[in-house]
């Protein structure tokens, strides 16, 4: 009879109804925006219940922080800068290289210094020279209040050389005075270095295993059974990423800011870069996750692959100590690492109040590393 | 007798795996509104064949029309029209069933009421739970329910009874006749007989990537009894299946 007719059953109003709406959907065309957000918003919901994301993003960094927050000080090395034009072959000066704790810093201008100084990247200045018309030498230290503390153990140490028999002679006076600086805590150098490593974490777990599962469970596969557009997926799943590490990302820095003291020279402007900072962090290290999850070939395989991307990076970035700390040999591998330059851009825009474009160079090195990787990714990534 | 529309029709389908001949010189058409069946044993080419007309896989050589349109050029208006519940797909992990429908909307740029959709598959009680924690059957209605959201004029089913008890088989039977009440056309691929005789119009027997036969159920039956075959065993008025189905009852039951 008619039962070739789509409209011929009046008793199915409800289907007749969405139909007609259905048809102003198709006439009105299709719209990959709103796809895009479909995915972003299921993708982040997908995430915020998944316990690996947010131990990795979240309670990983927290403890570091806790536990280097009340640690508190930890170095245990006193930086002297020596004044250009100082006397380096005196008495004092050797007897201050012999004592294991004081590194000296030579080769810089006085500018330089001055800035150090203020930030407590080193800790004192000295300058040491002969007398006028004597053979004693004349010290003159000045000391910041970026770095009380090392600077007090200076002070003892110098004090001590002072009244040192063998010195006593050749030092005529030592002359004091503090500079003022921001105080430079443990929590200024620890919080960006968590923070750049939780980002390197959920970009790199997080894209490998949500990709490989998605392919492995077919789900990929019914997505194109519907009209959305491969870009819209990987969109999609990016600003869900992105979205969950910069609100990961803002809940350690205010955590930090009001239970350790985290320094924001600027307030929320230095916050708005550190975000802009992380979001330029993520889209690189998500594409690690791209790559692992079109090699591994399945989920098991992910931790171990990952782990190579993430550990050296973990452990050379600077994440708990400055890479400067390290052997000579092993600097230029960490001068390599894409982390490397995150943290210490995070830092200087933290702690220095440096804005975006004094850490170009960081910036640029970021960029470099995220069009080599996206390169390969577009290659190895299988979709099926 | 009527003349009907075609509203798919695919013609000399050949698909070749490297050297492996999957489905060799297709032929056949569906008509509009109909329930058209691909019978056959596994591996006999019915999945390769369903997702090459969904335009999930590429052919190698033929030519697919899909209400109007080509898979080959315009794969993404096929892709508005048609509902697709593949033989074996997962869904997004960790989202309840109200949330994928609502992802699914998104996808399919369709504006619906995920409740409704559920409603539709008796399956509102399940609307907070969560894909994996559904039963054979309840996972087999809700990947159905996503198949409507679009509207779409026709739906594909890759053996979507396989492996569910006769209760959920046979309330599955129910709604894939809804559907097709509604006005959409259903292409179902099955290894049970007794389903594809009481469900499909029309079948097409598929062996080694060939359609062997293509025909109603009944007129196939009547070829057969008028070429002189008999059933060994008396047929009686009931079979196993029937007293189960008797005995147990026919609610929905998960
Ligand atoms: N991706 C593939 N690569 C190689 N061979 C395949 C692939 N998919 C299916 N086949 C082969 O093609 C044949 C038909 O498979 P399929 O279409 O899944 O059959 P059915 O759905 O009827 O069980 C089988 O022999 C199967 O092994
Ligand atoms: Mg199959």
């Amino acid at each position: 009879m008619n039962d070739n007719n789509i409209n011929a059953q009046p008793d199915r109003e409800e289907l007749n109804s969405g139909m007609k709406k259905e048809n102003i959907n198709r006439i009105s065309g299709y719209s990959n925006t709103k796809a895009t957000l479909a995915l972003a918003k299921a993708s982040f919901r997908s995430i915020i219940r998944s316990p690996s994301a947010v131990v990795f993003t979240l309670a990983f960094p927290l403890i570091f922080i806790l536990v280097f927050g009340f640690l508190g000080g930890g170095g245990t090395h006193i930086d002297i800068g020596i004044s250009p034009g100082s006397d380096l072959k005196n008495p004092v000066i050797v007897m201050l290289e012999k004592t294991g704790m004081i590194r000296l810093v030579k080769d810089k201008s006085k500018k330089d210094f001055a800035k150090l100084l203020e930030k407590g990247n080193v800790d004192a200045m000295i300058d040491v020279h002969r007398k006028v018309n004597s053979v004693a030498y004349s010290v003159n230290v000045v000391y910041t209040s970026a770095s009380m503390d090392k600077g007090n153990i200076l002070k003892s140490v110098l004090n001590n050389l002072f009244y040192d028999k063998n010195l006593k002679p050749s030092i005529a006076e030592i002359k004091e005075s503090t500079i003022h600086g921001r105080e430079y805590k443990t929590i200024d150098f620890i919080l960006p270095g968590q923070l750049g490593f939780s980002l390197l974490s959920t970009g790199v777990f997080g894209t490998a295993f949500v990709f490989l599962s998605l392919r492995q469970t077919l789900v990929i596969k019914r997505f194109f059974a519907t009209p959305v557009k491969r870009s819209s997926i990987v969109i999609g799943e990016g600003i869900a990423r992105i979205g969950f590490a910069l609100i990961g990302a803002l809940f350690i820095i205010v955590l930090g800011n009001l239970f350790f003291g985290f320094t924001l020279v600027h307030g929320a402007i230095t916050v708005v870069n550190m975000l802009v900072l992380a979001t330029l962090g993520v889209i690189v290290f998500m594409g690690f996750g791209f790559i692992i999850s079109g090699i591994a070939k399945n989920e098991s395989m992910v931790p171990p692959i990952s782990n190579i991307v993430t550990l050296p990076q973990f452990l050379l970035s600077g994440t708990f100590f400055s890479i400067e700390a390290f052997p000579k040999w092993l600097q230029p591998i960490s001068r390599a690492l894409p982390l490397t330059y995150l943290n210490d851009a995070m830092r200087k825009v933290a702690f220095e109040g440096l804005n975006l474009w004094d850490v170009k160079f960081q910036i640029m090195i970021l960029v470099i590393w995220g069009i080599g990787i996206y390169a390969v990714a577009v290659k190895v990534f299988k979709w099926e | 007798m009527e003349t009907k529309k075609a509203i798919i029709s695919v013609k000399n389908l050949v698909k070749k795996y490297d050297d492996f001949v999957a489905v060799q010189d297709l032929s056949f058409d569906v008509y509009e509104n109909e329930i058209f069946g691909l019978l056959g044993p596994n591996g006999a080419g019915k999945t390769t064949t369903l997702e090459i007309i969904e335009t999930l896989r590429a052919k190698t050589s033929g030519e697919i029309i899909v209400d109007g349109f080509s898979v080959d050029k315009q794969a993404h208006e096929i892709k508005q029209i048609i509902g697709v519940q593949l033989q074996a797909a997962g869904y997004y992990p960790n989202l309840n069933l109200i949330e994928l429908i609502e992802l699914f909307a998104g996808l399919y740029g369709a504006n619906i009421k995920p409740m409704e959709m559920l409603e539709k598959v008796n399956l509102q009680d399940k609307a907070k739970a969560k894909y994996k924690a559904l039963s054979g059957g309840q996972k087999q209605r809700f990947s159905i329910a996503t198949t409507l959201i679009n509207q779409p004029k026709i739906i594909f089913l890759d053996e979507p009874t396989t492996g569910l008890d006769p209760q959920a088989r046979r309330n599955l039977w129910d709604l894939i006749t809804e559907i097709r009440s509604n006005g959409t056309t259903v292409v179902i691929t099955t290894h049970y007989m007794d389903e594809a005789e009481q469900l499909c119009d029309r079948v097409a027997f598929v062996e080694r990537g060939q359609i062997i036969a293509l025909d109603t159920p009944d007129n196939l039956i009547d070829k057969l009894v008028s070429s002189g075959f008999e059933r060994k065993k008396e047929v009686k008025k009931a079979n196993l299946e029937d007293v189960f189905i008797n005995l147990t009852g026919k609610e929905w039951r998960e």
